[in-house]
């Protein structure tokens, strides 16, 4: 019994040092984001490494996601003889709520387990020691580039997927389901407020956080060679994706509020 | 020049360093020997700041290090540099990339001043022509040339030596040897070395310290060294298995 309560309490002690870990390497990389001197090609670097190198991935879970979608809220609204609301259904849920989470979850499992896999490699291989040594703070060259690529990229990959999954519900809605393209757009339009892909794009900032910083984090803090590096990764996706998830749902009830 | 005094650390409950006390003289190469798990890498980690002791001072210039808070150390950092055991050459830069990093860092030196540079440290260490490539492409031995060549860029006053030669075969340990003496003759530097490496130890060294549980039990001249009759340094120097020693 006694043992129970001591993996309990290990589990919970374990708990608070990486929830501190990880506040405090957000508080260094806040403090370092405005200390000069400012390196863009790195950040520039990162950026196209989350952004532009996502992108197919995004559009592709994007266009099936948004023809699910139409296929879905079709079969659901024709039973209230609500057909001309797959439109609006599929853009509100593409905005709102699968865009951005969607895209959070796949940049997390592309770039974020590829950050991890990297700042890890570095860490056991000394490439990190060797920074602090030539007088390198690591939180800024290394964290910092990363955490800005994350929440500056994942609002554009946002409303790539919300675009393309727009279109592609349409392109299932009016060649496959004979919906009038006119009611689709029109509905579309008369429902679908700028509030609600702002939402969205808000949402998709904090995941962007978030990915970046659980892998920068779970990428730094490596231990235990090449077998801790593949470890980081697949916590790093774990854990990042888990949070988005919690995240989703209290900025989402805060939202509606 | 610096003095590192009565330092002790532990990990977890393991003592590593225990009360190590040693000088090491400016424009002087100094080697640390002993075992493997002896504590030689955490104590060129407290030298250059990385690791922060339990007890004890390091002393550079009569300025303690180990009071030291990070922009202070940092300043500091930049009179060293360190060659590591795996050279820890940054995976996604080029070599002249690599050791063009610290002076891209920290002058407002333009890229053709850099690469002068870059050239020159890179020729120092026998290396032509290599500046494009990877250090994936690179040998064992070529990558702690180019890390020495980083490690020197700056023309640092101190620089540290985790393990030159291990991994490396005997001929290309000994032209690293070479190329620390000759290097550290041209620059008038201070070079700090740990290795278990015997034959490197005497052909390069000005002194000698031995680490042996957490403590230097043994300095001198390679000469004084070899004189000892010290039974732990005796039997370390020698490689036998027998003596007071314990093999685990």
């Amino acid at each position: 019994m006694s043992g129970f309560f001591e993996y309990i309490g290990e589990m919970a002690e374990n708990a608070i040092r990486v929830t501190g870990e990880i506040f405090l390497m957000l508080y260094q990389s806040v403090v370092w984001m405005f200390v000069p001197p400012f390196k863009l090609r790195n950040l520039f670097k990162q950026m196209e490494f989350v952004g532009v190198k996502s992108m197919f991935v995004v559009l592709l879970t994007g266009s099936f996601t948004g023809m699910v979608l139409a296929l879905q809220s079709y079969n659901a609204l024709k039973r209230f003889g609500a057909e001309s609301l797959v439109g609006p259904t599929v853009a509100l849920s593409m905005a709102r709520e699968l865009g951005p989470v969607l895209t959070g979850l796949m940049v997390t499992g592309r770039a974020g387990s590829a950050m991890a896999t990297e700042l890890g490699t570095m860490r056991v291989t000394e490439q990190i020691d060797a920074l602090y040594t030539m007088a390198v703070n690591p939180i800024k060259y290394l964290v910092v580039p990363r955490i800005i690529a994350g929440i500056l990229m994942l609002p554009v990959l946002t409303v790539i997927a919300d675009f393309i999954g727009v279109a592609g519900g349409y392109f299932i809605s009016v060649h496959v389901l004979n919906i009038n393209p006119g009611v689709y757009i029109g509905r579309t339009i008369d429902f679908v407020k700028v509030e609600d892909i702002f939402d969205g794009l808000i949402k998709s900032f904090f995941f962007g956080l978030i990915l970046s910083l659980v892998a920068c984090y779970q990428g730094f803090y490596t231990k235990g060679g090449a077998e801790g590096v593949g470890r980081a990764a697949t916590k790093s996706v774990v854990m990042a994706s888990v949070l988005i998830l919690i995240a989703d749902y209290f900025l989402t009830s805060m939202m509606l509020k | 020049m610096i003095k590192i005094t009565d330092l002790k650390k532990s990990f977890n409950s393991k003592k590593v360093l225990d009360g190590v006390n040693l000088d090491i003289e400016q424009g002087k190469i100094t080697v640390i020997i002993g075992r493997s798990g002896e504590g030689k890498s955490v104590l060129i980690k407290h030298i250059i700041g990385l690791l922060k002791p339990d007890g004890g001072s390091i002393s550079l210039d009569d300025e303690d290090i180990t009071a030291m808070d990070e922009k202070e150390l940092n300043n500091v950092r930049k009179r060293f540099g360190m060659l590591f055991q795996s050279a820890a050459l940054f995976d996604s830069m080029t070599v002249a990339e690599n050791v063009g990093f610290p002076l891209k860092e920290h002058t407002d030196m333009d890229e053709d001043k850099i690469m002068e540079i870059v050239k020159d440290k890179l020729k120092r260490v026998g290396l032509v022509g290599v500046e494009n490539m990877m250090p994936a492409d690179l040998s064992g031995g070529m990558k702690k040339r180019v890390g020495l060549a980083r490690a020197i860029a700056m023309d640092p006053e101190i620089v540290l030596f985790d393990e030159p030669t291990t991994g490396l075969d005997p001929i290309m340990s000994d032209s690293i040897a070479h190329l620390m003496l000759e290097t550290q003759k041209d620059l008038k530097t201070t070079y700090i070395a740990i290795t278990h490496d015997i034959p490197l130890t005497y052909k390069i060294a000005d002194k000698i310290a031995m680490l042996h549980e957490g403590k230097i039990i043994e300095t001198g001249t390679v000469k004084e060294i070899k004189a000892s009759t010290n039974p732990v340094l005796m039997q370390f120097v020698e490689g036998r298995a027998e003596g007071p020693i314990k093999v685990y």
